[in-house]
């Protein structure tokens, strides 16, 4: 039960992020290290993913390990009643690792305190999906050659996106970024967070409107703003078209500065942005392979 | 006015004063004195100078930890101990909210683990006036207004 796990992107110190980060440097320099070869990680996905799925599968063929698992809990046990316990505890026996998605919150949690091997959670509900912070962290250190003296900018759904949040507290560990939020009032970043970054004496801005104030940015971070998230459909009408990213407000943004998303988009950027330099959301994609590599490297003493 | 003992008097164990009548069978459960082989008498909306209807329990030769008592603190936060020897107050005591909190209250949102399988939930106490407890597995803060004790 004393297995290493990476359940929230709190489990980590400033410290493991940025051996996460050192090692999937040398993961993407020299993909084919075999250091999983002969051990066997179960991806549980009790919902489907198939984003964050193949990555996963990705980086543990790469790292020659072999897959057991599931795709959507309509192919498990679970249509026969089996309780999560029961699962976990099944698998710990077969499998070195397990890297499992789950609907409910606190899953992942649950998960590795029942589990004799390394959890990774792969996402719980609306509450965390760690792997993507650290590739979102990874992509900045990247593109900015450091995670000190960030200005990034957050656009769309702030209120329920748990990439932004999770983003937000993992840069809070470095020197002296610069938050600002671009968000419709129904959206904006909660309290909560406003308060961590006060008490921790960060700076912050808000703004309601997608203006030239880019210009400063080094990351920007787009999310989808989605109809379900509004109480009156009229709300959702009347800021469906406001946070839209097109490649003309690209102008006088800095030259170093970079666009991400967690995806998949809908329209929120405009795809003539893709073929802007600046936009950076498909390598995003790829540099979560060699993340995952990362973590499942750190999580395993592999390196 | 003559005073008058609504519940009899104990020679030793514990009385616990100041339950709100509300929280008395939520008490007893919470300290599964309903599975007690010692002898339990409980009085429920009594007056009160401070509280709108109170509860006392007397629990013949029993004493509690802190620990245990403190668990009551969620729904009686108001509730005060005297230990009993010989008929006499040996000892005052009044509850406190503890830094954690194992299996009392419900997760109050409804996506998490802790209301699907059946498990403990585990809060740790972020605000002890008003009290608000953070889940330990999805994370998600419930507050006073919301909270449900199981």
């Amino acid at each position: 039960m004393n297995a290493k796990n990476l359940i929230s992107i709190t489990d980590f110190s400033k410290e493991e992020y940025l051996r996460i980060m050192d090692l999937a440097a040398d993961f993407e320099a020299n993909p084919d290290q075999r250091l999983l070869d002969g051990k066997v990680v179960a991806t549980l996905f009790f919902e489907p993913s198939t984003r964050t799925r193949l990555s996963f599968e990705t980086a543990i063929n790469r790292l020659g390990g072999e897959i057991i698992g599931f795709t959507d809990s309509s192919s498990s046990s679970v249509t026969k009643g089996e309780t999560l316990h029961d699962t976990i505890k099944m698998v710990s026996n077969y499998a070195d690792l397990i890297v499992m998605r789950h609907p409910l919150e606190g899953s992942a949690r649950y998960a590795s305190e029942v589990s004799d091997v390394p959890v990774i959670n792969a996402g719980d509900g609306a509450n965390q999906h760690p792997t993507q912070t650290l590739l979102d962290l990874y992509s900045i250190v990247k593109t900015q050659d450091r995670l000190d003296d960030i200005n990034l900018f957050m656009v769309g759904d702030l209120k329920y996106g748990r990439t932004v949040h999770s983003l937000l507290m993992a840069m809070s560990h470095f020197n002296n970024p610069i938050f600002n939020f671009i968000a419709p009032p129904e959206l904006a970043m909660p309290n909560e967070y406003k308060l961590y970054l006060q008490s921790k004496g960060m700076r912050y801005f808000e703004h309601t409107e997608f203006t030239d104030i880019i210009s400063e940015a080094d990351i920007i971070y787009m999310t989808r703003v989605q109809k379900e998230r509004f109480p009156d459909p009229v709300d959702y009408e009347k800021v469906k078209n406001v946070y839209i990213l097109r490649n003309k407000m690209l102008k006088h943004t800095k030259d170093n500065m970079r666009i991400l998303h967690p995806l998949p988009r809908v329209n929120e950027i405009h795809t003539d942005v893709d073929s802007n330099p600046k936009a950076y959301y498909f390598d995003q994609a790829r540099n979560g392979v060699y993340t995952r590599m990362a973590i499942i490297a750190h999580l395993l003493n592999l390196k | 006015m003559k005073k008058q003992l609504n519940v009899s008097a104990i020679k030793q164990g514990t009385v616990i004063d100041h339950i709100p009548s509300t929280a008395l069978f939520k008490v007893i459960s919470i300290l599964k004195l309903d599975h007690c082989k010692d002898m339990v008498t409980f009085g429920n909306n009594l007056d009160s100078n401070v509280m709108d209807g109170k509860a006392i329990i007397k629990v013949e030769n029993r004493f509690f930890k802190d620990k245990e008592i403190n668990k009551i603190a969620l729904v009686a936060p108001h509730a005060k101990l005297n230990t009993i020897k010989d008929y006499e107050v040996v000892g005052k005591y009044v509850v406190e909210i503890p830094d954690e909190i194992q299996d009392i209250a419900r997760c109050f949102n409804p996506k998490c683990i802790t209301n699907h399988e059946n498990i403990d939930t585990y809060f740790e106490v972020i605000s002890k006036s008003p009290v608000a407890l953070k889940c330990r597995y999805c994370e998600k803060i419930t507050h006073q207004d919301q909270m449900e004790i199981k």
